[in-house]
């Protein structure tokens, strides 16, 4: 796996072009959208709700074992999923609606 | 006389009006009081009538001077005097003064008084006010401390995080006291590394969390395919009396491999989900580029690690233990060390002509186990006819390098398959392309132990029998895929698939099953068990006029890699029907293991060797 940003470029470039996928974002650990396909007041919304409920997702596995840590997280929801996987300083929320 | 005299302007009234009674009412009401007085009501803003007039009238007022001798008034007065209030008080008092002597009981009724003496004949009193200092408000206000909002949970893992790094950051101080001399240059420069990788762009750290998203996205798009990969079984299996199918799963395929085909497979021991897919061609004028794939069954959409090599890849071998060490043979003869840990296009290492590369294609590959001093080896064959043994050899600078060992003599023929016994370590076959089997053992470098006349045309594969440690099996151009027993000199079972084989491989977990493709297209898949005679499957898996070329068994799960000459490799699963053990006999305990495995296949080939001929098809 190379670090380097062609990769990651080429590897979110293809997450957009799968099926239903409706919207990618990235967001910082202060919950501060750094990239985004959605528009603007959309993506403010969902990173400060999804924020929240990453840490506690998080907080709630490690309160759990302190050794383990949370690894992705899905939403599904009728019409749609919402996808998230946090990292130490980001986390990616990748919106798709697999039935398209 | 003492006669009514009778005044002269006296009334004169009738006898009646005398005696005429007049009511004359006493009251106390004040004659001279007013009657009506009226007084202005402001709240009414009217004048209006007084309802009772005050009817006292006063006679006579003398004010008196005596004061009762409770009220505040006469007890003022007696204070001021310095009479006492009572008389049993007095009493009291002047007993005590009877105890004492004189002039005590005048100083004790002195001191009652408490009056301050005053000399009424030389005493004034003066006060004088002075200046009141003048007041004066001062104010100074200071700018407040920068304040900021600290808020934290104080969790179990943020304790358990706080003592990791505390640790971490001990140790780092320890290993700095350690290299604090020799390396300080390296210091320098790793400084400077770590300065880049702070300013290199955030879209890097992404990098990890974007592959799981990709994964996730992709599990999603081929939901179907991956609970049928789980839970799937082929119900009609029961109603199809042996036979099974291959049900298709993923479809691995790759834009810059499209004119190349799948030269080999290999699944990962350790990440059973992970396979490495030689890319090059079997044609003589179509030699060009090559590539080796590795891709996971989590994400079917894209590789996980991709290396483009100069020459095509013919074979490959991934080693058993350290499972990111894969050899690589090419269609140049050379071979190739790539290490999957370290970043980086290049392989580790590669031979070239001074390091004793091979001068034809290298047809297979295969790690062996690290030798006396711990490196690692692998044996490799070619087509110019030598079986050579490769080992890495730290040298001292650090950096790895091949030394050659060559185990066999260029014998005449060239060899195109090898394989090594699981269990004996020291055995292995080679297939040559005259269409001979030879058996040879690692300590006799220059002899063959056996040789065996197998087929007509090259042989493409040499495979052992996971299982039973005397049976091996062959397949070849000739149509023909063909079990051996090596003791005996003749096969024990001869298959013709009516299209040259590509390859073969037995199952992980049957002795007696087996799987063969076909340039047609085809999959064939054998259980001696069941029936000796024919395959229980032959499924077309993909489009025509398209080759088949390699076959692979997924160590865990029930599913076959095939890679045909386009560059596409299929997952097919396999049915009930085609993964049978066999039944258990009520009451008894079925035996598990290897042994039962050995046990049937022994069986099978007890049956042979009594009859002399060999079943036909």
């Amino acid at each position: 796996m190379f670090c380097v940003k062609a990769e990651v470029e080429e590897t979110l470039k293809r997450i957009q072009s799968q099926k239903g996928v409706q919207a990618i974002i990235i967001v910082n650990a202060e919950g501060i959208p750094v990239k985004t396909t959605l528009d603007n007041s959309s993506t403010v919304q969902y990173a400060g709700l999804i924020h929240q409920l990453v840490m506690k997702a998080r907080s709630t596995v490690r309160d759990i074992d302190p050794q383990n840590d949370l690894t992705f997280l899905r939403v599904r929801s009728k019409k749609n999923e919402i996808m998230i996987a946090p990292d130490k300083d980001y986390f990616l929320i990748v919106i798709q609606n697999p039935t398209e | 006389g003492k006669t009514m005299v009778k005044p002269p302007d006296q009334l004169d009234l009738s006898e009646a009006e005398l005696k005429e009674e007049f009511t004359r009412i006493l009251t106390a009401n004040n004659p001279h009081a007013p009657q009506n007085i009226v007084r202005y009501s402001f709240k009414e803003r009217s004048y209006k009538q007084i309802s009772s007039v005050d009817q006292l009238a006063i006679h006579f007022v003398l004010e008196g001077n005596l004061l009762h001798k409770d009220s505040d008034e006469a007890r003022r007065q007696r204070a001021r005097d310095g009479i006492p209030e009572d008389g049993a008080e007095d009493a009291g008092d002047t007993e005590e003064g009877a105890g004492e002597e004189r002039p005590d009981s005048l100083e004790i009724s002195l001191g009652k008084k408490e009056r301050k003496l005053t000399n009424q004949f030389n005493f004034s009193e003066r006060a004088s006010q002075t200046m009141n200092n003048p007041m004066r408000e001062r104010e100074c206000q200071t700018e407040p401390p920068p304040r900021g909002k600290f808020s934290a949970t104080a969790n179990q893992w943020e304790i358990y995080d706080a003592y990791v790094e505390e640790r971490r950051k001990q140790e780092k101080v320890k290993e700095k006291q350690k290299v604090l001399s020799s390396k300080k240059e390296e210091d320098k420069g790793k400084k400077k590394l770590q300065l880049v990788e702070n300013q290199s762009d955030d879209i890097t750290k992404v990098a990890k969390v974007a592959k799981i998203i990709e994964r996730m996205v992709t599990q999603n798009t081929f939901d179907d395919i991956a609970q049928d990969f789980k839970y799937f079984e082929d119900a009609s299996d029961e109603f199809r009396d042996q036979e099974g199918t291959l049900l298709p799963l993923w479809k691995f395929q790759h834009d810059k491999a499209k004119r190349l085909s799948v030269t080999a497979l290999c699944w990962n021991q350790k990440y059973k989900d992970l396979f490495a897919v030689g890319l090059g061609s079997y044609e003589f004028t179509r030699q060009g580029q090559g590539m080796l794939l590795f891709y996971s069954l989590k994400n079917a959409t894209f590789p996980e690690y991709i290396f483009s090599t100069m020459s095509g890849v013919m074979c490959l071998d991934i080693h058993k233990q350290l499972s990111y060490l894969v050899a690589v043979g090419f269609y140049d003869g050379c071979v190739a060390i790539y290490n999957l840990k370290e970043q980086g296009p290049q392989p580790v290492y590669r031979s070239t002509a001074r390091s004793g590369k091979h001068t034809d294609p290298v047809w297979q590959v295969k790690w062996q186990k690290d030798d006396t001093d711990n490196n690692h080896n692998f044996f490799s064959v070619s087509s110019d006819g030598r079986v050579v043994s490769w080992t890495l050899v730290k040298v001292l600078g650090g950096t790895l390098r091949l030394s050659l060992d060559l185990y066999l003599k260029p014998f005449l023929s060239c060899g195109t398959s090898l394989d090594f016994h699981k269990q004996i370590d020291y055995l292995f076959l080679v297939g040559t392309e005259e269409g001979k089997i030879h058996k040879c053992s690692k300590s006799y470098s220059s002899q063959f132990l056996e040789t065996y006349v197998a087929h007509n045309m090259a042989v493409d594969a040499v495979k052992w029998n996971h299982f039973h440690p005397k049976v091996f099996m062959s397949c070849s151009s000739d149509w023909t895929v063909k079990i051996w027993d090596h003791t005996i000199k003749s096969p024990v079972f001869t298959f013709d698939l009516n299209a040259a084989v590509g390859d073969v491989a037995w199952s992980p977990y049957s002795a007696t099953v087996f799987a063969a493709v076909t340039t047609d297209g085809k999959v064939h898949v054998f259980d001696l068990h069941i029936n000796k005679y024919e395959a229980i499957c032959q499924q077309a898996v993909v489009a025509k006029k398209t080759k088949l070329t390699h076959i692979e068994f997924n160590p865990a799960y029930p599913i076959i890699i095939v890679g045909d000459d386009r560059g596409y490799v299929t997952s097919l699963k396999l049915s009930p029907n085609l993964r049978k053990k066999p039944k258990e006999k009520k009451g008894q305990e079925l035996p598990k293991g290897p042994e039962v495995e050995v046990a049937k296949m022994e069986k099978l080939l007890s049956l042979l060797r009594e009859p002399e001929t060999v079943p036909q098809d």
